[in-house]
């Protein structure tokens, strides 16, 4: 996530000519667009919340990843790749594609056969309503004040790049995300997301292409990253270049974490909550038109997501080995606090998530500027898209058809559905003037999220494959691993000194506090599913199936050829994954 | 994947490629013909003119090949 309040009253990086106006206008034409022709593709809940349950697995994978990307994924990611090194493409490789894989391969079957709308709709009919209940209040209303924080960091992106209003920016982002979602339903978010990642593409990657080829290839930005960080004094500059070398003890390298934190918190626990029961993403592969479909959605995105650094985290190094200021010296980003204090914006500093746009800058001229600042823009409504579909989803089905009126009809949850799409923007946007308002809302609302992703993934991995856990035991473990989450963090927060039992080192920074803090509460309610499991009766076997390996019928693919087989594609999926984590070891 | 009406989702990712690319290598075209004075230039080759035209060519393939006649054209060999 990005610094916002570091990005406040920066004077604008960049001046846009006419035909990137222009680029930009026909964007937004185009997105309204495509909600208007889709409208009348929304009149049944099936159409409104799940795109009918017809998308190809390259449409359903596309947005699967799209709804990910949003700007601030990759200004923010951009900016850690600046201040951390290649350490942050973790977060792309470890922090997602085994997640990817597994979700693809294990638990998408139980989401597919089962038909639920939902992730908290899984949950009532493995664990009962109690469980739909916590899991789909929590996600509701997380997301939505998620999207308003978004939003908020975003028009101050756009006031820092191009000085433009920030309630300008506000409004017309959200106001035309609403429109295309409240009419065409997650059918147009749909669209729109895979029609955003190649605006994404087209506008991101001309800066790793160009960046290279001034630097000399990698070996090239190698060498430079090496002396500009030497010249300045940087302890172990070599650590920004090696993924893995350099993790063997917190304080070998930049972001004060070790292995153990990467592997077991980040890609055992955190990144598999987010990928596998995150209902932003997961509601698009639940939109694909059969399981083989639904198997090879996230495969594909995994696919993508591998390349993803090419765009963010290379763009992120070149700023350490290239940038200069007018006077040819090396350019240094700050911290935002720095570089937007008054002393800071007296010197001109530039903050660390300003690395992205810095170099969209020194690379494009008119005409690849608008499509680069169209990217930014595409990043951010499809993410702001995504989190309000799934909010519309959620509250329909999970909260309003469960808990407030549970004889709804079909039409009236469309209806529903429509008027919580405006809602979610409704507020988002309070959110956003919210944050604006005092910025410390923002650090307590990331952390609120953070509580309970990590969690809902062990309720919900117990839930599939182990069938002797117990409606009681799903709910009991699912609060207990939220709670004692919540319970960590603010132990950190009073006692400084806590980090040293919860995170293993006084070194750890906020990333590495964050892994193995979810690593503990995931634990946690495993530990607590599993006791309060045995202590309860057991749902009989034939209410569980279709929702739990070993009495689900998950059928087999041999009447397709071997490409046509997911398992085929994620083998070679994680071959290539092995192979990136090699060559920059 | 179609919407239900005659146009792919591939064709409004063709048309959005398409416009990109005229207007990007006709920015970069209007470049040189005015011999600007952009520092950008001599860093980025000339890339308006170069990814614009490869967004254009592929906007191009993708309208012909996503068209609305083509697809109606498909859809009835399919029935």
């Amino acid at each position: 996530m990005t610094h916002v309040p570091a990005l406040l009253a920066a004077s604008t990086l960049v001046h846009l000519a006419p035909v990137d106006f222009a680029i930009i206008v026909f964007y937004f034409l185009l997105v309204l667009a495509i909600g208007l022709y889709l409208k009348g593709r929304a009149n049944t809940g099936e159409d409104f919340f799940m795109a009918g349950r017809e998308m190809t697995a390259w449409v359903a994978g596309l947005a699967f990843l799209s709804a990910n990307l949003g700007s601030l994924e990759l200004m923010g990611w951009a900016g850690n790749a600046y201040k951390y090194g290649i350490l942050a493409a973790h977060w792309y490789w470890i922090g997602a594609i085994p997640a990817m894989l597994f979700l693809a391969l294990v638990m998408i079957p139980f989401y597919h056969i089962c038909r639920t709308h939902s992730v908290p709709g899984y949950l009532k009919l493995r664990f009962g309503e109690s469980s739909r209940a916590l899991s789909a209040i929590c996600f509701a209303f997380m997301t939505v004040l998620m999207s308003g924080i978004n939003m908020y960091a975003m028009a101050v992106v756009m006031r820092v790049v191009l000085g433009w209003d920030i309630h300008f920016s506000i409004w017309v982002s959200s106001i035309t995300v609403a429109v295309y979602v409240a009419l065409g339903g997650l059918r147009s978010a749909i669209f729109n997301e895979v029609l955003q990642f190649f605006l994404i593409w087209a506008g991101a990657l001309l800066i790793p292409i160009l960046g290279l080829m001034e630097a000399g290839g990698w070996s090239g930005l190698k060498a430079r990253i090496l002396q500009n960080l030497t010249e300045q004094h940087v302890a172990n500059p070599g650590a920004y270049t090696h993924l893995w070398s350099t993790l063997g003890d917190f304080g070998n390298n930049p972001m004060g974490i070790n292995w153990v934190g990467i592997v077991f918190g980040l890609g055992a626990v955190i990144s598999m909550g987010y990928w596998t029961t995150d209902f932003l993403v997961v509601q698009r592969v639940l939109s694909a038109k059969d399981l083989r479909s639904a198997k090879l959605a996230p495969i594909i995105g995994a696919a993508f997501k591998m390349m993803v650094p090419f765009i963010v985290i290379l763009p992120g190094l070149l700023g350490l080995a290239l940038l200069r200021d007018p006077s040819g010296h090396l350019l240094r980003l700050v911290p935002g606090d720095l570089a937007w204090s008054d002393a800071g914006r007296a010197q001109g500093l530039h903050g660390y998530d300003e690395v992205l746009p810095l170099m969209l800058a020194r690379y494009c001229g008119p005409g690849l500027l608008g499509l680069g600042i169209t990217a930014l823009i595409a990043g951010f409504m499809s993410g702001m898209a995504g989190n309000v579909s799934a909010f519309a989803t959620v509250w329909t089905y999970d909260i309003y058809g469960a808990l407030i009126n549970k004889h709804a009809l079909d039409e009236s949850k469309v209806k529903m559905g429509r008027w919580c799409t405006l809602l979610g923007v409704a507020v988002s946007i309070g959110t956003a003037y919210l944050v604006m308002q005092s910025h410390s809302i923002m650090d307590y609302v990331q952390a609120l999220f953070s509580f309970f992703i990590a969690p809902l993934f062990g309720t919900v991995l117990l839930g599939m494959l182990w069938k002797r856990a117990t409606p009681a035991g799903g709910f009991w473990g699912l609060l207990a691993g939220t709670m004692s989450s919540v319970g960590m963090w603010a132990w950190a927060k009073v006692d400084p000194g806590a980090v040293k039992y919860l995170a293993l080192s006084l070194k750890a920074q906020d990333q590495a506090q964050n892994m193995f803090r979810a690593l503990w509460c995931w634990l946690i309610c495993v530990v607590v599913t599993i006791v309060v499991s045995f202590l309860t009766k057991p749902k009989p076997d034939a209410e569980l199936t279709g929702l739990v390996y070993g009495l689900t019928t998950i059928s087999h693919e041999e009447q397709v050829s071997v490409f046509q087989r997911p398992v085929f594609w994620a083998v070679i999926v994680g071959t290539v994954f092995v192979i990136l984590q090699i060559i920059f070891w | 994947m179609k919407s239900g009406g005659s146009l792919s989702i591939w064709f409004f990712i063709g048309l959005s490629l398409l416009v990109n690319g005229i207007l990007i290598t006709g920015a970069g075209v209007w470049e040189i013909a005015t011999h600007a004075d952009n520092p950008v230039l001599s860093l980025n080759h000339h890339a308006n003119i170069w990814w614009g035209g490869l967004l254009l060519v592929l906007g191009a393939v993708y309208c012909s090949r996503f068209s609305p006649a083509r697809e109606r054209a498909r859809n009835a060999g399919n029935r």
